[in-house]
């Protein structure tokens, strides 16, 4: 029974390693990206660099800076090529990443107000991407949703139950939207719209791409995704639109180099590549969909292409501060989590009590009702803490473990969860006891 | 001084010294390759953050903690329902296949099996597909009825897809006892009068008890760790979604994922337990063998159509998630429509050229992890069973908490045990694919390791005794004995461990080094991140399906085979 058994396992191991070190001229990559993003890079780099192969290893986010983290002490990888800018800021404080200056040029400083490059060159920008609404047109004619524009839209009673997001404390994408609505519109102002907009939330998924992928699908509405998730669904042939709303960013899609990678010269040639002319224009191919930051790129694109360097709208986009938004990361994430995310059922039960006595509010006018409501819509927005208090060093220490010993993450969990449940229960009777009186 | 040479003398006495090596050796594999990689990534549940003290501050929290404890219900009440409603799926297509003259018997028992093959997220979009809010059955019930029915809404959803998901684990099991209880029990039954339902609930049933038990504790454990299905429907408040939320998300540094995994590790262990105790002080074992199990009886004509219909309407269900799958990988676009807008091949074109890579990857490491599980299954069931050793019991509870074990940690704890040992040419050992087929081995030793012991249960001890008195050794009695007798649980646990390896990708995702490396469920999930690739993801998915039903169908095959050709009245 062993005999055979041991035999086979020492062809196969003898197999495995002549395999392994057969490797001259190879480019290891880790990325979050779909095969349909990187096989086109992998034929047009191979083509350009005749002799070098890209080996591709897909990873989500997570893992793959899990991955890397693990295995710096032997790193057989020579590039990290993802779209969320905070998993690089992670790499790049723990020293991870190798600084690089790309021979590249024509490519601005900005995109939109958002700079293109890591200023301390660890990591480069090589696509662009914004944040907005996309949503299922055959689902929308069936419930009769109006066209979504600004996040607001999607607080209105036409979209309970029809809106989907990724948790931000799972995708680093969602994490910057929900933070560009909290800089856009204050800290106290924004957790107000986000809230009410959860209020309509279907579900909050784990993956960045469940969102799309059940907009594609027609399981929910309407989705809160970056532009190029939309934008390759349509060039599939989904029947689903997109609008960038008024408040939001174009931020970069990244690539660095990893600290001791195998092919250094390698991994920086494909960087070089990425960044080239021939390489931007590899963006446009209608699986991947992304913007270019080569301004001169736009001029190869199809018709209706966004160009975030000549669109009014772009420009209008409102700056986004990296460094507010790292030092609050873990506080936005965990109270996303705490207050919306596994509250829901309760927030959208206050949610649809205020729809409704507001929808009876509006055939007969009532002060004391309204009045109630307000009440009620006050709760749903009461934050536990304040901005000052998000960023702090007592906070920050509870997520990451400081000297001094302040609340436990768990606790503080347990404290923000209670908060919220109990002000969601209030604001349900206060719109119920509205709707009775307006009745 | 006395006690101790005492014990040790106790502890020689309980077992020979093959034995006792034996079982030296499944410990050192499993700590190897199971506790040691766990222990270096869950030890933070018992450390201070920040400082890395230790501490069980972690786990007061824990049971202080609203969320915790709702989900702990959550996942308790849901492992329940789904073992009580797989129940109702499995037993009957278990008990007219095996008790009946049933054309096709061997084709269900192969299609039963195949829920278990769901590849990853291409499955969980073809059930939103076919049983979502907006999938085909609720699209067109609104449209001619008006009404829907949440099939896959709140934790009735995660019961609704888990029972159909993981039923298999109960009918492969209790098949397979079915086929091993003596006739003679029976006819000795039917002389006293038994006849009909009495007959099965008295008689029948209990007898298979040892194979229903295996089957159930297997899918509460499984359900009550399982992560994707809870994931793909957004129900997060359950205890195995939780920590794999806290361990995989990056940046943060909190010990409650490690804090549940420990306590699903615990529990886990302790429903197996629960298991043994329900069947302890009860004897299964017959000693008549080779009869071919029960005898089987002709249906009326009128039973016939009724079990026929019973079996197709069951087959229908759980293999509805098949057919969206299949529907899924000839669609052009499938958008809040009850049927795809068009049908193509252009999927299956797409993937052609990758998947003969990932069919060869995929068939290598599943088997090789399967034969690994079933020789240290058998050995581990064995040692139970038919030795006094000491401690033999830690070597079942051991294998088992592998099953609570998040597949992502053990992923990392490979990555940290086996990183920095290198490779005669340099390369980490961790990077070298025979890591991937032990870490499949390790996660699904379990199915094989009950579906064994459940064999070795049914076998009557006094079988090895007449051979041993006979002169034939120990190890003549199990080649030449115990081995062909246990056969049919030995293939139930390879086959199951086999299908479910194959399609794994939590442990795999963080241990495949290269796409030359790479298993079939790593090409789907390559796939699955794009719009475009969603038919290409399914007609991978298809591919895997129909070769792990050929597998199965094959091994199915064999087992009636070598029943027959050692059957007395065949």
């Amino acid at each position: 029974m062993w005999r055979p058994l041991a035999a086979a396992a020492a062809i196969v191991a003898a197999l495995g390693m002549s395999a392994a070190s057969a490797q001259t001229g190879k480019v290891t990559v880790v990325t979050s990206f779909a095969k349909d993003v990187t096989d086109p890079f992998k034929r047009a780099f191979e083509k350009a660099y005749p002799g070098v192969t890209l080996d591709v290893q897909n990873r989500n986010t997570n893992s793959a800076v899990r991955f890397i983290e693990e295995t710096k002490s032997n790193n057989q990888i020579d590039l990290m090529w993802a779209s969320a800018p905070d998993a690089f800021e992670v790499l790049k404080n723990k020293k991870l990443l190798q600084a690089y200056k790309p021979k590249s040029s024509g490519i601005p400083e900005k995109v939109g107000s958002y700079p293109i490059n890591d200023p301390d060159g660890f990591y480069f920008g090589f696509a662009a991407s914004g944040y907005g609404i996309m949503w299922n047109e055959r689902y929308a004619k069936a419930n009769r949703l109006p066209e979504p524009r600004e996040w607001q839209d999607l607080a209105k009673p036409a979209f309970f139950d029809h809106v989907s997001i990724a948790a931000p404390s799972r995708s680093g994408t969602t994490h910057l939207t929900i933070e560009t609505i909290l800089q856009g519109e204050g800290w106290d102002k924004g957790w107000r719209t986000v809230k009410e907009m959860a209020g309509n939330f279907r579900n909050v998924t784990e993956r960045s791409f469940g969102v799309p992928e059940a907009v594609n699908s027609g399981q929910v509405g309407v989705g809160i995704v970056i532009d190029f998730f939309a934008f390759s669904a349509q060039a599939a042939g989904f029947p689903v639109k997109f609008n960038y709303p008024s408040v939001t960013t174009v931020v970069p899609a990244n690539i660095g180099v990893i600290v001791n990678a195998p092919n250094t010269a390698g991994a920086q040639a494909f960087i070089d590549f990425l960044l080239s002319p021939v390489g931007q224009e590899v963006l446009l191919d209608p699986g991947i969909r992304r913007l270019p930051v080569l301004a001169a790129t736009y001029e190869k694109a199809p018709a209706g292409y966004p160009n975030p360097f000549k669109d009014a709208r772009f420009q209008k986009m409102m700056l986004f501060d990296v460094d507010k938004s790292e030092v609050r990361t873990a506080a936005v994430d965990v109270l996303f989590d705490q207050l919306i995310s596994f509250q829901l059922e309760s927030l959208k039960g206050a949610t649809k009590s205020i729809h409704d006595a507001e929808a009876a509010i509006a055939k007969k006018a009532n002060p004391k009702a309204s009045a109630l409501v307000t009440e009620a819509r006050n709760l749903i927005a009461a934050m536990p803490i304040n901005e000052a208090q998000a960023a702090s060093q007592e906070i920050r220490s509870a997520f990451t473990g400081g000297k001094e010993k302040g609340a436990r993450q768990a606790e503080l969990e347990q404290q923000w969860a209670t908060f919220a449940r109990e002000r969601y229960t209030q604001a349900k009777a206060k719109a119920d006891e509205a709707l009775k009186i307006a009745r | 001084m006395t006690a101790l040479s005492q014990s040790l003398r106790t502890f020689r006495a309980s077992a020979t010294p093959g034995q006792m090596a034996l079982a030296a050796a499944i410990a050192l594999f499993l700590a190897f390759f199971l506790v040691v990689p766990v222990a270096t990534v869950i030890y933070v549940a018992f450390t201070e953050q920040g400082t890395g003290a230790f501490t069980l501050i972690n786990f007061s929290d824990f049971f202080k903690n609203d969320l915790f404890l709702r989900s702990t219900w959550n996942s308790i009440w849901v492992a329940l329902m789904t073992v009580a409603w797989a129940s109702a799926i499995a037993l009957p297509l278990a008990y007219i296949t095996t008790r009946f003259e049933f054309k096709g018997a061997l084709i269900i028992q192969t299609l039963g099996f195949l829920p278990l093959v769901m590849p990853p997220f291409v499955g969980a979009v073809a059930m939103q597909l076919l049983f979502g809010r907006n999938g085909t059955f609720n699209l067109l019930l609104d449209e001619h009825f008006g009404f829907k029915i949440p099939f896959m809404e709140g934790l009735w959803g995660v019961v609704f897809v888990e029972a159909l998901h993981y039923f298999p684990f109960i009918l492969v099991n209790l098949s397979v006892a079915l086929r091993n209880i003596d006739r003679s029990m029976e006819e000795a039954a039917q002389n006293l009068g038994c006849s009909g339902f009495r007959l099965f609930r008295r008689v029948v049933f209990p007898l298979a008890m040892p194979g229903y038990v295996a089957g159930a504790a297997l899918v509460f454990v499984k359900v009550f760790d399982d992560l994707a299905t809870p994931l793909l429907l957004n129900v997060k408040e359950m205890l195995a979604p939780q920590a794999y939320l806290r361990v995989t998300s990056i940046g943060i540094a909190d010990p409650m994922g490690y804090v549940i995994s420990v306590v699903l590790i615990i529990t886990s262990v302790l429903a197996v337990w629960l298991s043994t105790l329900s069947l302890r002080g009860k004897d299964f074992a017959t000693t008549q063998r080779g009869g071919g199990g029960l005898s089987r009886r002709k249906l009326k004509p009128l039973g016939s159509v009724a079990a026929y219909s019973v079996v197709t309407f069951l087959l229908l269900l759980v293999l509805a998630p098949h057919i969206g799958l299949l529907i899924l990988s000839f669609a052009t676009v499938w958008s809040f429509a009850p049927l795809p807008d068009g049908y193509t091949v252009v999927h299956y074109a797409r993937v052609f050229d990758d998947s003969w890579v990932y069919i060869k990857n995929t068939l290598i490491y599943a088997s090789l992890a399967a034969g690994i599980d079933v020789v240290i299954g058998g050995s581990i069931a064995y040692l139970v069973l038919r030795t006094k050793l000491v401690g033999r019991h830690w070597l079942d509870w051991a294998a088992t908490a592998s099953l609570a074990v998040p597949g992502v940690v053990i992923g990392i704890g490979y990555l940290r045990a086996f990183y920095d040992v290198t490779l005669p040419n340099g390369a980490p050992l961790a990077t070298f694919w025979l890591v991937i087929v032990l870490a499949l081995a390790i996660r699904r030793l379990p199915y094989a390791l009950r579906a064994i012991f459940a064999a070795l249960q049914q076998i009557s001890v006094s079988l090895e005794e007449a051979a041993e008195n006979l002169g034939a050794t120990k190890g003549r009695t199990m080649r030449r004995v115990l081995i062909p007798l246990m056969m049919g649980g030995m293939l139930a646990g390879f086959v199951t461990s086999f299908a479910t390896a194959a399609v794994e990708l939590s442990a795999t995702l963080m241990l495949v080094q290269s796409n030359a490396d790479a298993p079939l469920a790593y090409g789907i999930y390559v796939f699955m991140q794009s719009a475009s690739g969603r038919g290409a993801g399914a007609a991978l998915g298809v591919i895997a399906v129909v070769f792990v039903a050929i597998c199965t169908y094959l091994s199915h095959v064999m087992v009636e085979r070598s029943q027959r050709s050692r059957g007395l009245n065949q």
